[in-house]
C-alpha cells in the first residue's frame, strides 16, 4: 500500500514537471513572443526578482481570502445545522439556497463596492459569499441524511437533542463538511481575486490587472503561479486535517479483520 | 390465556414517580399507526401489557407482528398513536429508568472504535456521565479492556466496526446495552446473526447477569428455544397488526442449562408456542410478513 502510494506521488510529480517542460519547449520551438505566452523559466525568474514587491500583495490576498473563508465557514455551518436538523426547514429553505448559489458572484461584486467602497471589504465579502453555499448545502445534507438508526442508539439512552447532534449528527457530517471545505477554500480564492481585479489597489488580482495593462505578461503569469501555489497549499492543508478526522469514512482494505 | 401473575393485578404505580415500583412497564390500550390517511400502516393494534419489576418477558410471534414496535414504544423511540405507555412510573422512559437497548442490527457508530462504541452509554447516561468527564476516561478504559477481554472481543477495542465480523458486532451490540448496568433491558433479537454455540454461550451469560442483577428484561425473539431458556414469561403475538394472544409463564428452575432445552417439558412448551404462532400466521393477511418485525 505504502509503495503504491509513493509510486502514485512520483507519477503526479512527474506529470507536473512534464507539463512545464513541454510548455518551455513549445515556446522555444515556436519562437513565441513573451508578450503572448512567456516561458515558465521567465515567469519563475520574474517571480523571484519581483518577490519583495509581490509579497505584500500575496499577504493581502491571503488574508482577505482567509477572513472571508473563516466567516463563510462559520456562517455556513450555523445555517447548515439549522436547516439540516429539521426536515421542514430543509425542504423549505433548499430552493432559496439553490437560487442564491446560482447567482454568478461576479455580478455581486459591483453591489459590494457600491455599499462598502473598494478595497478589502468587498474582497472579504465576495470570498465569503462564494464559499458559503457549498458549506451550507453539505452540512445540511449530511445532517438531513443521518440514519435514524444511529440516532436511536442515543435516544434510547435518554440523550438530549444536543447530545445527539454532538455525538451522531456532527461526526456523521464531517466527511461532507471536509469535502465542501476543500471546494470552499478554492472558491474563496476565486472570490477574493475576482473582487481585487474589479475594485482594489492591493492584492494579487490587482497586480495582475495592472501588469496586463502594462503588457508585463511574465508578471501576469507570475501572479497566476502564485495563486495556483497558494490554492494547492490550502487544499493540501485541509486534506491532511480531513484524513485525520474522517479516516473512518474511507476504509482501507488491508486492515480488515478476518 | 394463562394469567398466572399475581403482580399483574396490582394497581399501576403512578404514585411512585421516578422510582421503580412493582410494575416496571405498562402499556394501556397502546396502539401504533405509521403515516396518515390512505397511507396509514397499522403496526400494533390496541395492546395492554404489564411487566413486573425484575421480570424477564419474551415476546414471540410471526414476522411483522409488531414485536419490535412494542420494544420501541417502551424504549421511547416511538410514541403511541393511542393509549399510554408508562415506564418506571413515568411516560418518558429513559428519564425514569436506566435503559439498555440492543437493536436488531448492530448499529455501531462507524466513526467510533469498538471500545468507544461499547463505552458510549457511559458518556451519555448519569451518573457515569459526570464520572466519565472527571476521570478523563482512563478508569473506564481499563473497565472496557477488562470487559472486552471477558466477552471475547479482546484486542478488537481499537478496531472500527467495519473491521469486525457480524458475530463480533452482535456481541459488541449486546455489551453496549449492558455496560451502564441498566434497570430495564430491551433486546431486539440480539442473538440473530450468531452461530448456535455462540448464541447458547451468550444465553448463559445473560441468564447469569439477570440472576445476579435482576433487571427487568423485554426480549423480542424468533427463537422459541431462546425464549424458553431465558424468560420467566412468554407472550405470543398475532399477525400484523399484532396484539397479545397468549401469555404464559415458564416454570423451569434456574439456573437453566442447555441440556434442559431438550427435555420433554421444555419441548412440549415449545410445541405449544409453535402451534400458536402457526395459527396466528395463517390467520394473518398474506402480506403480513413484510412489515417491520
Amino acid at each position: 500500500m505504502g509503495q503504491l502510494n509513493l509510486k502514485q506521488k512520483l507519477w503526479s510529480a512527474g506529470l507536473i514537471v512534464l507539463f512545464f517542460v513541454l510548455w518551455e519547449l513549445f515556446c522555444l520551438a515556436s519562437g513565441m513572443s513573451d508578450l503572448v505566452l512567456p516561458r515558465p523559466s521567465q515567469v519563475m525568474e520574474t517571480m523571484i526578482r519581483r518577490f519583495p514587491v509581490l509579497w505584500p500583495h500575496i499577504l493581502q490576498t491571503l488574508s482577505t481570502t482567509m477572513i472571508g473563508f473563516v466567516l463563510g465557514v462559520a456562517l455556513g455551518v450555523l445555517l447548515g445545522a439549522v436547516i439540516g436538523v429539521s426536515k421542514v426547514a430543509y425542504d423549505t429553505a433548499y430552493p432559496l439556497l439553490i437560487g442564491f448559489s446560482s447567482i454568478p458572484k461576479v455580478a455581486v461584486v459591483p453591489i459590494f463596492v457600491l455599499w462598502f467602497g473598494s478595497g478589502s471589504v468587498p474582497a472579504v465579502l465576495t470570498a465569503l459569499s462564494i464559499c458559503f453555499f457549498p458549506i451550507v448545502v453539505n452540512i445540511a445534507t449530511g445532517l438531513a441524511t443521518t440514519e435514524p438508526e444511529l440516532e436511536d442508539v442515543l435516544k434510547a439512552l435518554g440523550a438530549s437533542k444536543f447530545d445527539i447532534l454532538w455525538n451522531v449528527g456532527l461526526p456523521r457530517t464531517m466527511p461532507f463538511f471536509f469535502a465542501s471545505l476543500k471546494v470552499a477554500v478554492s472558491y474563496a480564492f476565486v472570490g477574493a481575486v475576482l473582487s481585487e481585479t474589479v475594485a482594489s489597489n492591493r492584492g494579487i488580482g490587482n497586480v495582475m490587472m495592472t501588469a496586463s495593462s502594462n503588457f508585463d505578461v511574465p508578471l501576469v503569469f507570475a501572479g497566476l503561479f502564485i495563486l495556483a501555489f497558494l490554492g494547492v497549499v490550502l487544499y493540501l492543508a485541509f486534506s491532511l486535517i480531513e484524513g485525520r478526522i474522517t479516516g473512518w469514512a474511507t476504509r482501507k482494505n488491508d486492515l480488515v479483520a478476518t | 390465556m394463562n394469567r398466572m401473575h399475581v403482580k399483574q393485578l396490582a394497581p399501576p404505580p403512578l404514585d411512585h414517580a421516578g422510582q421503580s415500583g412493582p410494575i416496571a412497564v405498562e402499556l394501556s390500550d397502546a396502539s401504533v399507526t405509521f403515516g396518515r390517511g390512505d397511507r396509514a400502516v397499522p403496526a400494533l393494534s390496541t395492546t395492554s401489557l404489564r411487566i413486573a419489576d425484575g421480570d424477564f418477558l419474551a415476546l414471540v410471534g410471526p414476522s411483522g407482528c409488531g414485536k419490535s414496535t412494542i420494544l420501541r414504544l417502551v424504549g421511547g423511540l416511538v410514541r403511541p398513536s393511542t393509549g399510554v405507555v408508562v415506564v418506571g412510573g413515568r411516560e418518558v422512559a429513559a428519564k425514569a429508568l436506566r435503559i439498555g437497548m440492543a437493536f436488531q442490527n448492530p448499529t455501531m457508530l462507524p466513526w467510533m472504535t469498538i471500545e468507544q462504541n461499547v463505552l458510549l452509554p457511559l458518556k451519555i447516561v448519569e451518573p457515569f456521565r459526570s464520572e466519565f468527564r472527571q476521570k478523563r476516561r482512563n478508569a473506564f478504559r481499563d473497565k472496557a479492556h477488562a470487559l472486552l477481554d471477558q466477552v471475547g472481543l479482546g484486542g478488537f477495542g481499537p478496531r472500527y466496526p467495519w473491521q469486525l465480523s457480524g458475530g463480533m458486532l452482535q456481541r459488541a451490540n449486546l455489551y453496549r446495552a449492558l455496560i451502564h448496568e441498566p434497570r430495564l433491558l430491551l433486546l431486539d433479537e440480539p442473538f440473530g446473526a450468531l452461530d448456535q454455540f455462540t448464541r447458547e454461550e451468550l444465553w448463559s451469560t445473560l441468564q447469569t447477569l439477570w440472576v445476579t442483577h435482576r433487571p427487568t428484561v423485554l426480549l423480542v425473539t424468533h427463537d422459541l428455544r431462546e425464549a424458553g431458556f431465558l424468560a420467566n414469561r412468554i407472550c405470543v403475538m398475532s399477525a400484523r397488526p399484532g396484539r397479545v394472544i397468549d401469555d404464559s409463564s415458564v416454570p423451569f428452575q434456574r439456573p437453566r442449562t442447555i441440556q434442559m432445552t431438550f427435555e420433554a417439558d421444555f419441548v412440549a412448551l415449545n410445541q405449544r408456542l409453535r402451534d400458536l404462532i402457526v395459527n396466528a400466521r395463517s390467520a394473518g393477511t398474506p402480506e403480513g410478513g413484510h412489515g417491520p418485525a
